[in-house]
C-alpha cells in the first residue's frame, strides 16, 4: 500500500494534536483501549469531552503541561493508503523538530488559530516549508467554530497566507486552505454542516487524492556506497558487491558509471536485490550494484552516471538550520556528512540570520539554537555536490559536532 | 533476469538502516526475542547482505519463562542460516544475586531483562543493538529516533534526542555509550503481518489459533503456567486463541481467536478494535510504564 508522510506545524495550543486525535478517531484508527484510555485521561482532566491531543502527547512532561515537546510519529491508514505524520511541536524555540518532521514528509499541515490569523510563527513555518522544498501545503484554519463559522474571517486570512505565497521563490508548491474545526470534526473527516460556504474538500479527502508517486524526485541519478559486500564463499569467490540506496533517478545494467572522488570509469555490471537481479533499479531501491571492472571503491563513494558528475566543491555555501545549544561560530570546526561521506569543515563565514520574518530584518555572525542563515564552509576534502533545488538527496548535509557528537545543524546548498 | 525492480518503500528503508548500522558501528548485534518483528529483521537483515551472511550475531535475552514453542523455533532459525546466537539469561543473574524476583500476583521478569541486556551490552562491547521495536506500538515508542544514543547506565535521556533529518543517521558516539536501533520503526503491525506474508516467512506457532489452558484477569486472557502466579479462585479453562505479541510468557495476554492462518491474522488485525500492546500486561502498569522502562534501558 502506497505511504503518505505528512509534517504538521502550528503554534502551542493552535490544536495541531486535537486535529491528528481526530484524524485517528474519525478514520476508526483508535482502537477502543486507546479511547478508554483517553476517556479516562479526559475525564481525570475535568473535561467532559473527549481530549484527542491525549492520543498523541507521548512523553509525561507532555501530558502534565498539556503541550508537545518532542516530535511524534503517528500512523493511520485507510482501505486507499497509510500515513505517517509527524507531530511537530510549534513553541518558537522548537524550530529544529519542525525541520526534522518536514525533512521526511511529502506533504504538510499548517495550523493557523482562526481568531489569531497569520502570527509571526506562521512565517516561520512557511519559510521551513519552502525552504525543505514540500511540494504540497494544507493550511488547516481551525477553531472556526470560536469564530462563529465566520467565511469572512477564512477569507481576510487566505489573503494573508497568499501575500506570504507571493514572495516565496518556490513557485510550484501548493497550497489548500481548509476550514476545520478539530475539536468538533468539523471538515477533518466529516463535512461540516456549520459551513455550508465552503465547497471544498476535508482535509482527509485532500490527503486520499494525493499521489504518492507524484513527490518522487525526478533529477541526476546518485548512488552513495553504503558498505561493501565481499562474500568470500566458494560460490561467490570473487564477488564484490556495492550496497546503497538509489536516489535522483534510475541506474541500469550497462550504465557507464563514474566513481567520485577518485573519477575512475566503469560500467554497471550487475544489480542485486537479495538473490534476484534486475535491469532497472528506480530512485528509493536499496540494492547492490556490481561493477564490469575491478577497482577501488569504498564507503563514502558515489556511483553516478559519467555524463551526469556533480559539482566538485571544497566551498559550500549553504542555508543551514542550527539545532544545538553551542551558537555556530565562524572558525569552528565540524563533521559535514554529505550522504554516506564524511569530511571536515570549518565554519568561513556567518552571513548573518535569516529571519523568517520578513518585516525584522537581524544580521548576526552567529547562529543560535533553531535559527537559520546563511554559512559558507571550507572543507578538508571536495566532495560531489548539488544544490538542493536542484537535488535533494546530494544538496543536504549535516553537520557534527567533533566534541559532543551531536547533529548540530541541517544544511541545504545552495 | 527481472526488467525493473519495484521494492516497497519500507523495506528499503530497513535495508538502508541495517547497511548504515554495519558501516558506522565495530560491533552490533540484533536483539532477537524470538517474536515476529525480530524475526522480520533476520529476514531484512539477510536481504541487506546477501549473497555475505549476516555480518552480525543475534542475542536472546532469556527471561527463563518463555514459550517453549519460540526457543524450539529460534534454534532452528540460527542452525539454518549459520549464524551466532548469544543467550544471556535472567535466571543466572537472579542466581548471581543481581536481580531479584518480583513477588505477587502480577510478578512478572519482563524489568529484570533491563538488567540482564545492559550487563551483556557491557560484557560484548557492543556500540549498536538492533531492534524491532516500531513507532506505532506504543506512545513512548512513538517519539524514538532510528539510532537512540544510550549512556552507559543504558538510560534514555528522551527529553534530549539529536534531531534525525531526512535519512542522515548520526552514529557518532563517545566510548561507553551504545547506540538502540529500529529498523522498522515506520513499520506498522499490519505491515510487518503483510510482509510476513509476502515473504513467507515462518513464524512460532502461537501466533495462529490454537487451543490452550487460561484463565481471566482484569479482562485480559492469561496462560495457565507454572511461570504465571494464579490465586486459587482463578479458574482455568481451554480456550480457542493466539498471541498478537510474544513477551515474556507471564507479561503476554492471550486474543481468543480462530486465526489459524496468516491471511486470516491479517484480517483480525484489520478489524481489530484492541490495540496491539491491548494485550501486553507490562504496559498496562502506569500510563507511562513504557517511558519509565525505556528511560532505565528497556527496549
Amino acid at each position: 500500500m502506497e505511504v503518505l508522510k505528512i509534517a504538521t506545524a502550528g503554534s502551542v495550543d493552535d490544536g495541531k494534536s486535537t486535529l491528528i486525535g481526530r484524524l485517528l478517531y474519525d478514520t476508526k484508527s483508535l482502537t477502543l483501549d486507546k479511547i478508554e484510555a483517553i476517556d479516562r485521561l479526559s475525564k481525570k482532566n475535568g473535561l467532559d469531552y473527549l481530549d484527542f491531543s491525549l492520543a498523541t502527547d507521548g512523553l509525561v512532561a507532555e501530558r502534565e503541561q498539556g503541550i508537545t515537546i518532542d516530535v511524534a510519529h503517528i500512523y493511520f491508514s485507510t482501505p486507499k493508503k497509510s500515513y505517517i505524520i509527524a507531530d511537530t511541536p510549534g513553541h518558537i524555540e522548537y524550530t529544529r523538530n519542525m525541520v526534522t518532521g518536514a525533512s521526511t514528509s511529502q506533504a504538510s499541515i499548517i495550523l493557523i488559530d482562526a481568531r489569531k490569523g497569520v502570527i509571526e510563527q506562521t512565517y516561520r513555518h512557511f519559510y521551513i516549508n519552502n525552504l525543505l522544498r514540500v511540494k504540497e501545503v494544507i493550511v488547516a484554519i481551525n477553531k472556526m467554530d470560536l469564530v462563529n463559522y465566520s467565511e469572512e474571517v477564512f477569507n481576510n486570512i487566505i489573503q494573508d497566507f497568499e501575500e506570504l505565497k507571493a514572495r516565496s521563490d518556490f513557485k510550484d508548491q501548493k497550497l489548500t486552505f481548509i476550514p476545520v474545526s478539530a475539536l468538533w470534526g468539523e471538515n477533518i473527516a466529516e463535512k461540516s454542516n456549520a459551513m455550508s460556504w465552503y465547497d471544498g474538500q476535508t482535509i482527509l479527502e485532500h490527503l486520499e487524492d494525493l499521489k504518492t508517486e507524484d513527490f518522487v524526485e525526478q533529477t541526476q541519478a546518485r548512488f552513495p556506497v553504503q558498505t561493501v559486500v565481499r562474500p568470500k564463499t566458494d560460490e561467490f569467490h570473487d564477488y564484490r558487491g556495492y550496497a546503497g540506496k538509489i536516489s535522483g533517478n534510475s541506474f541500469h545494467i550497462g550504465d557507464e558509471v563514474t566513481v567520485l572522488p577518485s573519477g575512475t570509469k566503469s560500467t554497471i555490471k550487475e544489480i542485486h536485490f537479495f538473490n534476484e537481479s534486475f535491469k532497472e533499479a528506480p530512485a528509493g531501491s536499496s540494492v547492490t550494484i556490481s561493477l564490469t571492472d575491478d577497482i577501488n571503491v569504498a564507503r563514502g563513494d558515489m556511483l553516478v552516471k559519467t555524463s551526469e558528475v556533480p559539482n566538485e566543491k571544497k566551498l559550500l555555501d549553504a542555508t543551514v538550520c542550527w539545532m544545538d545549544n553551542k551558537p555556530l561560530i565562524p572558525g569552528a570546526k565540524y563533521v559535514i556528512q554529505h550522504n554516506t561521506n564524511s569530511v571536515l569543515a570549518k565554519i568561513d563565514k556567518v552571513e548573518g540570520n535569516v529571519n523568517t520574518n520578513p518585516e525584522v530584518v537581524s544580521q548576526e555572525p552567529n547562529l543560535k539554537l533553531n535559527d537559520i542563515g546563511n554559512v559558507r564552509l571550507k572543507l578538508s576534502k571536495c566532495i560531489f555536490a548539488d544544490s538542493y533545488n536542484s537535488n535533494r538527496a546530494n544538496g543536504r548535509f549535516i553537520l557534527v559536532d567533533t566534541q559532543t557528537n551531536t547533529t548540530a545543524g541541517v544544511g541545504f546548498i545552495k | 533476469m527481472n526488467s525493473i525492480l519495484n521494492q516497497n518503500s519500507l523495506e528499503s528503508e530497513a535495508i538502508y538502516i541495517l547497511r548504515e548500522v554495519v558501516a558506522q558501528f565495530d560491533n552490533p548485534v540484533l536483539l532477537f526475542s524470538g517474536g515476529k518483528d525480530s524475526i522480520s529483521l533476520v529476514r531484512l537483515a539477510q536481504k541487506a547482505f546477501y549473497p555475505a551472511k549476516i555480518p552480525f550475531p543475534l542475542m536472546h535475552i532469556d527471561t527463563g519463562h518463555n514459550f517453549p514453542e519460540t526457543i524450539k523455533f529460534r534454534d532452528q532459525l540460527v542452525e539454518e542460516l549459520g549464524l551466532r546466537l548469544i543467550v544471556r539469561s535472567v535466571q543466572d543473574d537472579i542466581d548471581r544475586g543481581i536481580s531479584v524476583e518480583e513477588k505477587g500476583k502480577y510478578s512478572s521478569r519482563n524489568l529484570l531483562q533491563t538488567n540482564t541486556l545492559l550487563n551483556a551490552i557491557d560484557e560484548f562491547k557492543f556500540d549498536a543493538c538492533i531492534g524491532g521495536a516500531r513507532r506505532d506500538e506504543e506512545k513512548a515508542r512513538a517519539k524514538e529516533r532510528i539510532f537512540s544514543i544510550r549512556n552507559d547506565f543504558g538510560e534514555w535521556d528522551e527529553k534530549n534526542q539529536r534531531p534525525e533529518v531526512f535519512d542522515m543517521l548520526n552514529g557518532k558516539i563517545d566510548i561507553g555509550q551504545n547506540v538502540r536501533v529500529f529498523p522498522i520503526s515506520n513499520w506498522t503491525e499490519l505491515d510487518v503481518w503483510e510482509y510476513i506474508k509476502r515473504e513467507n516467512i515462518e513464524i512460532p506457532s502461537i501466533y495462529f489459533a490454537h487451543d490452550r489452558e487460561v484463565f481471566e484477569r482484569d479482562g485480559l486472557i492469561w496462560t495457565a503456567s507454572k511461570y504465571v502466579y494464579k490465586d486459587e479462585d482463578e479458574i482455568t479453562k481451554t480456550k480457542r486463541v493466539r498471541f498478537r505479541t510474544v513477551g515474556d510468557i507471564s507479561c503476554t495476554a492471550a486474543v481468543e481467536s480462530n486465526a489459524d492462518s496468516i491471511e486470516k491474522i491479517i484480517e483480525e488485525i484489520r478489524d481489530s478494535a484492541i490495540s496491539e500492546r491491548g494485550a501486553r500486561i507490562d504496559d498496562k502498569r502506569s500510563e507511562a510504564a513504557m517511558e519509565t522502562r525505556k528511560q532505565q534501558g528497556y527496549f
